[in-house]
């Protein structure tokens, strides 16, 4: 049978808020346990939960960069479930009436084409707590610092018919999110999590196959895995005629399969009902809109804007754009280099291999954006060439100085004096004088496919410090005697 | 000295006829001599007691201004008190010990009280008898066979026996005015929102309410002077401008309008008890009122409608009491579910256990929008009810409770009787208006409390009656022979 | 509104309340009895009636977003049945 898929997403943004969604304690990452903790984020007997301004900023903005209806009122609802890791036994979130209402966005898929992505709603809510797993006498432990911390639950319309579409879609909420700089986007420390929503139907029928969830997934690369995992899962079982249960899985990255869990199956009834400790968020028309008309760059009008401004391909400017930090990144270099596409090909290329090999984002980079500016303006004025620079650049990765100062200790300025050139010039036209003579013998067309024999000797004897530009007409001449 | 009013304790205290550690130390005697009668108190902090009173006695001299410095208090123990047991009247918190400090309580040693202890109540507030704690049954001081009302009895009884000056409680479904009533003291549920419930260990927080039990409205207006107010530590706090409470108390009743609305003197209601109350009607128009009949339809809604939504919030704001973070766990739990399910089967009382069962049924799928939702449409028939009777009439009045304080042991057999008797007081709650229930009078020997309601916020207007029908009469002075016998 | 005795055992366990059978009849007897009590709301008609979840009908107040608690750990951890390593403990959750 010819399947196909349909996925939903759930996102979970964590907002990079300085204190918590309902208490003042801070909410950064990796402190010692239940030291990020309050009495409203242990749920100690009387305490009241206080909403951050800052969160609701933050969830408008969203709103506004997805097009969205923005609920003008806003209502808490408590989710209620026992966990050892949500202390007050519910989770303060939104039901019926969530921050965000429905909205959509374009997301680009690796042919070019454009697809419409709806997004359902989302809504406010504070995260729960940890549980560690390590053995504590056969007990597990209960780490509260992440909990009420504020997120963002970002939900999808069943729009994706393939892993591609659903990992194009994750990217590109993961770029308008870290764009809006109301997340920071590490998937790694669990601030983005992702639950992926997939069922089958045969292709042509228009009601959807019973779907499970696949819960917490925290890369890219998972997620792919993750849905071709559980495409083909449900894909066996559908060909030998069973059924699919709907249920919560989990992704497991070391065996690559989805497996059930178990915990969860036990029917759930979270009783949703309006947060009596917290009253309604009443928004002005004027507040809406005060945010939307202040809202930051979003990626696809900065790509847009490279190709005009900075004269670059469809292509550079995507993967430019891609993320707040390398646009940042690289239009620094660009200022300081005085040349966009001198900088584009840099940060694309020969930085861009650094970070991989390394495995580092562009803002763990150990060579700054000035400093490859200052590199690349070396390259602008001739001090160096190309080829130079490629070493200087390692130099500067491993720490050795600025651009100007590794030029200058290693001496590897270009020679641009013409007397010393027409005198290397002559040392390889002597050294070469069978080649020369060929070369005289040529026609145009053989001659300039030889020059390059030529270019080669002198840059060996030049210790490639030679500066092409200068030696060009110069080896013109001589050569054509 | 045990039935003086604040003003005139704090005028002694002043005159140095006594100091506040002498008057501390006759309270705390009080105590150990008639509390083993009436088991009003969890804890008793004596030595707490006597150093916040040695602390005040230097306020004073240094020329505090404070009505309260000095003044012997008791908390229901349902506020948290920083380093001080907070038990809830429950197994569940029974070594609970907060790290933090209330509101309520945090005002009021500002202002300079002394706090004698933590009077028993109805476990997590939940009852109308003072049954309901683990810590056992509370005894009315006017008969030590009755019960003193709830939830906040504790906090009646230590004051109608002059075991503190005053006291606070908390209000839900009438925990304030019912034990007022009962017991023959006055109290106030100010309008929702009026006082911080911060460090208040909820019951159900859309109507939880708390609020001061003294001899006089003169009295309560003094702490809810201390306790009022906004506070951003609590969301549903309200930022309306606190007035001075006690500034218009003697301000004359002409032309005050006062509502009785028939459905609070219909089938149910007592004889005697009826008696009381028009006789305390007729002194109002002697005071210069008139009197027109109200109705609020849709009052007997409140009763099924308050039982739903109680239960209902109730069900999850007790889901935080599950044996991990703080209070009672079992013994050798099995595993995790065997630890919650036996912690809070152990932990909780039987009429917690049921309340939260009815919340979570109401609240569960199928069934949200029969009980819930329907509930919270029949909450805003009861507060139209009020807001329209409230815009023809300055105040309305009528009784507390059908009856006087029933025996103890009474009711606990049929808990719906028991439900019905908060007939009258409910419905507050769910509008969520300012009520006090003030003495006017016996039925049987004993208690019998006026309620007078008023609009939201309209506290200075409710004191300032209550306190000129106490400048005409004398119920409020009547002690109960286990008192004056002391 | 009569419940079976599965109901309350189906509630029970929503609300982590360990019943015995004892228990559990007591609880089917008290649960029916105030669900009748509150059956009495269907007699009327609320259609077009809002719920009304707060009595005063204000708008959620805004926090500013700033760090106002120190760590107090040790504080709130004295209360805990058991703890270790700045750990609450619990018996062992299996996912």
């Amino acid at each position: 049978m010819n399947w196909e898929v349909v996925i939903g997403l759930e996102i979970h943004a964590q907002l990079s808020t300085q204190s918590k969604l309902f208490s003042g304690a801070a909410t950064s990452f990796g402190a010692e346990p239940n030291t990020n903790t309050t009495l409203v984020d242990l749920g100690m007997p009387g305490a009241l939960p206080v909403f951050n301004k800052e969160a609701l900023r933050m969830a408008v903005m969203f709103g506004s960069a997805v097009n969205a209806e923005i609920g003008m009122t806003s209502v808490f609802a408590r989710k209620n479930y026992f966990y050892p890791d949500l202390p007050k036994g519910y989770q303060t979130s939104q039901m019926d009436h969530p921050i965000v209402g429905k909205g959509f966005l374009d997301i680009t898929l690796d042919d070019g084409t454009v697809k419409r992505v709806g997004i359902t709603r989302a809504h406010l809510e504070e995260d729960a707590g940890k549980s560690l797993h390590e053995d504590f006498h056969g007990m597990t432990g209960i780490d509260l610092n992440r909990s009420s911390t504020p997120l963002l639950e970002i939900v999808s319309e069943p729009d994706m018919r393939s892993a591609k579409e659903a990992v194009a879609y994750v990217k590109m909420i993961h770029s308008i999110v870290t764009y809006l700089g109301i997340c920071d986007g590490n998937m790694a420390e669990g601030s983005m999590r992702c639950d992926i929503n997939i069922s089958l139907r045969p292709k042509g029928q228009e009601e959807f196959g019973t779907r499970t969830e696949i819960k917490n997934v925290n890369s890219f690369r998972f997620i792919e895995r993750a849905i071709y995992t559980e495409i083909e899962r449900q894909a066996d079982i559908l060909e030998d005629g069973g059924k699919i249960v709907q249920e919560t899985r989990l992704y497991d990255p070391d065996k690559d399969e989805t497996r059930s869990m178990r915990s969860k199956e036990d029917a759930n009834d979270y009783r949703y009902f309006p947060c009596p400790d917290l009253l309604p968020i009443e928004l002005t028309q004027e507040y809406v809109d005060d945010i939307a008309a202040n809202l930051p760059e979003l990626p696809m009008q900065k790509a847009e804007r490279f190709m005009s401004e900075y004269k670059l391909s469809e292509y550079d400017a995507g993967v430019l754009s891609a993320t707040r930090a390398m646009a940042d990144y690289f239009e620094e270099v660009a200022k300081a280099a005085g040349n966009a596409k001198l900088a584009a090909n840099w940060v694309m290329g020969e930085l861009s291999k650094y970070l991989n090999t390394e495995g580092k984002e562009i803002t763990e980079s150990n060579v700054s954006a000035e400093q490859l500016g200052g590199l690349l303006v070396r390259i602008g004025d001739n001090t160096i060439n190309g080829n130079t620079a490629k070493s200087v650049l390692q130099a500067m990765w491993e720490g050795q100085g600025s651009a100007d100062e590794i030029i200058e200790a290693k001496g590897l300025k270009q020679v641009t004096d013409t007397g010393a050139i027409e005198a290397m010039i002559q040392g390889v036209i002597e050294a070469n004088a069978a080649q020369v003579e060929q070369f005289r013998a040529s026609d145009e067309d053989k001659q300039k496919k030889m020059i390059g024999f030529f270019m080669g000797q002198v840059m060996k004897a030049s210790q490639g410090k030679a500066n092409p530009g200068v030696v060009t007409p110069i080896l013109n001449k001589l050569l054509k005697g | 000295m045990v039935d003086q009013s604040i003003a005139s304790l704090a005028q002694k205290l002043r005159a140095k006829e006594i100091s506040s550690v002498e008057l501390t130390q006759d309270y705390l005697a009080r105590i150990k001599q008639l509390d083993g009668q009436l088991n009003s108190f969890i804890t008793v902090t004596d030595e707490v007691a006597l150093a916040q009173a040695e602390a005040a006695d230097k306020l004073i001299a240094a020329g505090s201004t404070s009505a309260l410095a000095g003044i012997p208090i008791a908390h229901k123990d349902l506020f948290c008190t920083d380093g001080v047991l907070t038990t809830c009247a429950s197994k569940m918190l029974h070594n609970f010990v907060p790290p933090y400090e209330s509101t309520v309580t945090g005002r009021m040693l500002a202002s300079g009280v002394v706090t004698l202890g933590k009077t028993n109540m109805d476990e997590f507030a939940m009852g109308s008898s003072n049954e309901n704690s683990y810590y056992g049954a509370v005894k009315n001081p006017w008969n030590l066979e009755k019960v003193p009302g709830g939830s906040s009895g504790g906090s009646a009884a230590a004051v109608a026996a002059g075991l503190c000056v005053a006291a606070t409680g908390t209000d839900t479904g009438g925990s304030i005015r019912q034990p007022a009533s009962f017991c023959g003291i006055s109290g106030l549920k100010p309008t929702y929102g009026r006082v911080s419930r911060f460090g208040m260990i909820a019951y159900a927080s859309s109507l939880d309410q708390a609020g001061p039990m003294a001899r006089s409205a003169e009295d309560c207006a003094h702490i809810l002077q201390s306790i009022a107010g906004f506070d951003g530590n609590d969301s549903t706090c309200s930022e309306v401008a606190i007035e001075d409470y006690t500034a218009n108390l003697d301000a004359p009743l002409d032309g005050l309008t006062i509502g009785l609305p028939k459905e609070y003197f219909g089938d149910g209601l007592n004889n005697d008890v009826a008696t009381v109350i028009q006789d305390a009607v007729k002194e109002f128009e002697k005071l210069g009122a008139k009197v027109k009949e109200i109705s609020l339809p849709n009052l007997n809604l409140s009763i099924p409608s308050y039982y739903v939504i109680a239960p209902s919030e109730a069900s999850s704001n007790l889901s935080r009491f599950d044996g991990v973070r703080y209070g009672y766990r079992c013994e050798e739990p099995k595993d995790l579910m065997d630890m919650y399910k036996r912690s809070r089967g152990e932990g909780f009382g039987k009429e917690v256990q049921k309340r939260i069962m009815v919340g979570t049924y109401a609240l569960s799928e199928g069934y949200y929008d029969a009980y819930y939702l329907k509930a919270q449409r029949i909450r805003r028939l009861i507060k139209e009810d009020f807001v329209n009777a409230l815009a023809e009439v300055d105040v309305i009045m009528g009784p507390v409770a059908p009856t006087t304080a029933f025996g103890i042991g009474a009711k606990t057999d049929d808990p719906i009787a028991m439900y019905l008797e908060d007939i009258y007081t409910l419905s507050i709650n769910l509008a969520g208006i300012p009520a006090m229930s003030i003495p006017a009078g016996f039925a049987d020997g004993m208690p019998v409390g006026l309620q007078i309601m008023g609009n939201y916020f309209a506290e200075a207007k409710l004191l300032n009656v209550a306190h000129k029908f106490q400048q005409a009469t004398d119920w409020h002075t009547k002690n109960p022979s286990l008192a004056e016998g002391a | 509104m009569s419940l079976e005795k599965q109901d309350v055992l189906k509630i029970a366990h929503l609300a982590r309340l360990a019943l015995d059978d004892n228990d559990a009849e007591q609880y089917q007897h008290s649960l029916t009895s105030v669900l009748d009590l509150v059956e009495q709301m269907q007699s009327v008609d609320t259609d077009g009636v809002e719920p009304l979840s707060h009595p005063l009908e204000a708008k959620q107040r805004l926090r500013e977003d700033v760090v106002t608690e120190e760590n107090r750990r040790e504080a709130f951890l004295a209360n805990a049945p058991q703890t270790e390593a700045g750990l609450f403990l619990v018996p062992k959750v299996i996912d």
